[in-house]
């Protein structure tokens, strides 16, 4: 029979990224439910060092393929890798980061396991022994509960909703082969291009300060800029700023855009359009500075301005000055 | 060259989506349909694809009878030939499967999807049918071109970008910035009701339609706590507050 719950441990540059702590956090819960053991994949060149880490949040056992061949993400060698030992050990659930490499790979994986998931989920429960899922749909205007008939149950889960808990564990490793060939890759990164601004992305981002039509112009962000860099933030547009050239498609915040869920989102003349909604709604706290009173978003907000932002942002910033 | 572009039908961005007294689904009443706008991308790409190095696209669309205006959407964009596969509801799975099946008969050279759909939101199907083809992919690119046999794809990830290289035949899914996708024009909407649209049954692909991942309830979005409106004629003073609440009591600065 089916057991343990499993997840797949995402890394960069050497570490481990933090959705992998959020994803082991929300194993280690669901596994001690359930009575069962939580165990990780992780897949690179030279990370076998990072296994012990997993521990720390809950994690009893990582299976590590370490390889060159793996020195670069890829769907088909990380897929075939982690579908291997998936199977091989007749996992019950199965967890990734809906990060843009767990999209990747985690969809990849439904059709290599002939599976069903529930993606970008905001909420995973265990009822009567069996995963249940909670995710937006439809841009978050209605819930979707999600049950998987088949196994592994898969569920992706939305960065940065799940909080870090530390629950020590074995953390014991066992290294396995992927008995991949090399010459059976199809695909291969020819480039790497970092961002050269240094600025934090907006999907890891603890604060957004986001801008939208109200901002009349790409010169005036320099108000949104200013306060986001006293917070250490990213900026954000909404699809109207994006639209209108004031900023890059990069910085959309939105249902065609980037999903966020940042500790706290700061809206600055954007009147909460069910497309901008979608895509920032679960963010833990919402501020709204808007000079109409009547602008949607005052209803997701949790503290509101009804002022004009230009005489609002740049007071914050100030008064955060003195503080910080 | 032999191109397909696999699209979708959903509801507008702006409809207003009411879940069902019973929550066993949305209210399709009064909903207008268009094609899923990152399907958009896909077409636009698949025909700049065949304008350059010449072949044929085809459009394959899973769902009910309704789909067939969405396929005509595509044809008058300058798509050859649709194909529509009758079903009233998938998982992602299963699409993915049945699209599978329907799309190794036409043995294309690329695929192209978009990066998800807005209704349903799961981003599973283009990868899943990649696996199912057996074919190589490249998901949610901004950038698209085939040089030397091969396809070179970028794509944005968290902080940076990456430009990746698949052999063929392959599937990519595109996501906004991929191109700006054409209008239909007139001549295109008049030529496209003669283009012909292959209908099959999902059954007769032999496709299950018992779903792996089963939607058991759905429901209206959580309400969010009434927000605290800073009230006051002194932007200085309400900025003030605002610095304060966040600091002491939402803890978040």
């Amino acid at each position: 029979m089916a057991k343990g719950v499993w997840i797949v441990a995402e890394h960069r540059d050497g570490a481990l990224r933090n959705v992998s702590f959020e994803i082991a956090s929300v194993a280690r819960k669901l596994a001690d439910e359930l009575g069962e053991e939580v165990c990780a994949v992780l897949v690179g060149s030279g990370v076998e060092g990072l296994a012990p880490e997993l521990g720390k949040y809950g994690v009893d056992k990582t299976y590590v393929a370490d390889d060159a061949m793996f020195a670069d993400y890829t769907t088909d060698a990380y897929s075939e890798a982690v579908a291997k030992v998936v199977k091989e050990n007749d996992a019950s659930i199965l967890l990734l980061a809906s990060s843009v490499q767990g999209k990747d790979l985690s969809s990849r994986l439904v059709g290599k396991l002939a599976t069903g998931m529930a993606s970008d989920c905001t909420d995973v429960k265990i009822a009567d022994g069996k995963l249940l899922a909670i995710r937006p749909m439809y841009a978050g205007k209605c819930f979707g509960e999600i049950v998987i008939e088949s196994y592994p149950q898969m569920a992706s889960l939305r960065p940065k909703v799940f909080p870090i808990v530390e629950n020590a564990k074995a953390g014991a490793v066992v290294k396995f082969d992927a008995g991949i060939a090399a010459d059976a890759l199809k695909t291969k990164v020819l480039e790497t291009q970092k961002d050269s601004s240094g600025k934090v992305d907006l999907t890891e981002a603890d604060i957004i300060v986001s801008g939208g039509r109200g901002m009349k112009g790409a010169d005036e962000y320099k108000v949104i800029e200013e306060l986001a860099d006293l917070l250490g933030a990213a900026v954000g547009a909404s699809r109207a700023a994006v639209d209108a050239g004031w900023r890059p498609q990069s910085d959309q915040v939105g249902q065609t855009g980037k999903v966020v869920s940042p500790n706290l989102y700061i809206a600055c003349g954007i009147s909460g359009a069910i497309q901008h909604l979608a895509g920032m709604s679960s963010s833990k706290y919402i501020v709204a500075i808007n000079k109409d009173s009547e602008a949607p978003i005052f209803t997701k907000a949790d503290y509101g301005v009804v002022d004009d932002l230009f005489k609002i942002v740049p007071e914050v910033t100030a008064a955060a000055k003195k503080i910080l | 060259m032999n191109i397909v572009a696999c699209i979708k039908q959903v509801p507008d961005t702006e409809a207003l989506i009411k879940v069902k007294a019973d929550g066993s689904g949305i209210d399709e009443g009064g909903i207008k349909w268009v094609m899923n706008p990152y399907d958009e991308y896909g077409v636009e790409e698949a025909l700049k694809l065949k304008e350059a190095n010449g072949g044929e696209v085809t459009v394959v669309s899973l769902g009910p009878a309704r789909i067939m205006e969405t396929i005509r959407t595509a044809l008058a964009m300058g798509a050859d030939k649709g194909v529509h596969v009758t079903i009233d509801e998938a998982d992602a799975y299963n699409t993915a499967a049945a699209l599978a099946a329907a799309i190794k008969e036409i043995n294309p050279d690329v695929v192209f999807c978009g990066q998800r759909a807005i209704d349903d939101d799961s981003g599973q199907v283009g990868s899943a049918l990649a696996e199912l083809l057996g074919m190589p992919q490249i998901t949610i690119i901004t950038g698209f071109e085939v040089a030397d046999g091969k396809v070179k794809a970028v794509k944005p990830i968290e902080g940076a970008q990456l430009v990746i290289e698949s052999s063929m035949p392959c599937v990519v899914t595109a996501q906004k910035g991929l191109n700006e996708p054409r209008y239909a024009s007139l001549p295109g909407i008049m030529k496209a009701k003669r283009k012909p649209v292959d209908v099959k049954d999902v059954a007769a692909l032999g496709i299950s339609v018992e779903p792996k991942a089963k939607i058991v309830r759905m429901t209206p979005p959580p309400e969010r706590a009434p927000g605290k409106i800073i009230e006051g004629d002194d932007p200085a003073a309400k900025a003030a507050e605002l610095v304060k609440l966040l600091r002491e009591e939402a803890k978040v600065i």
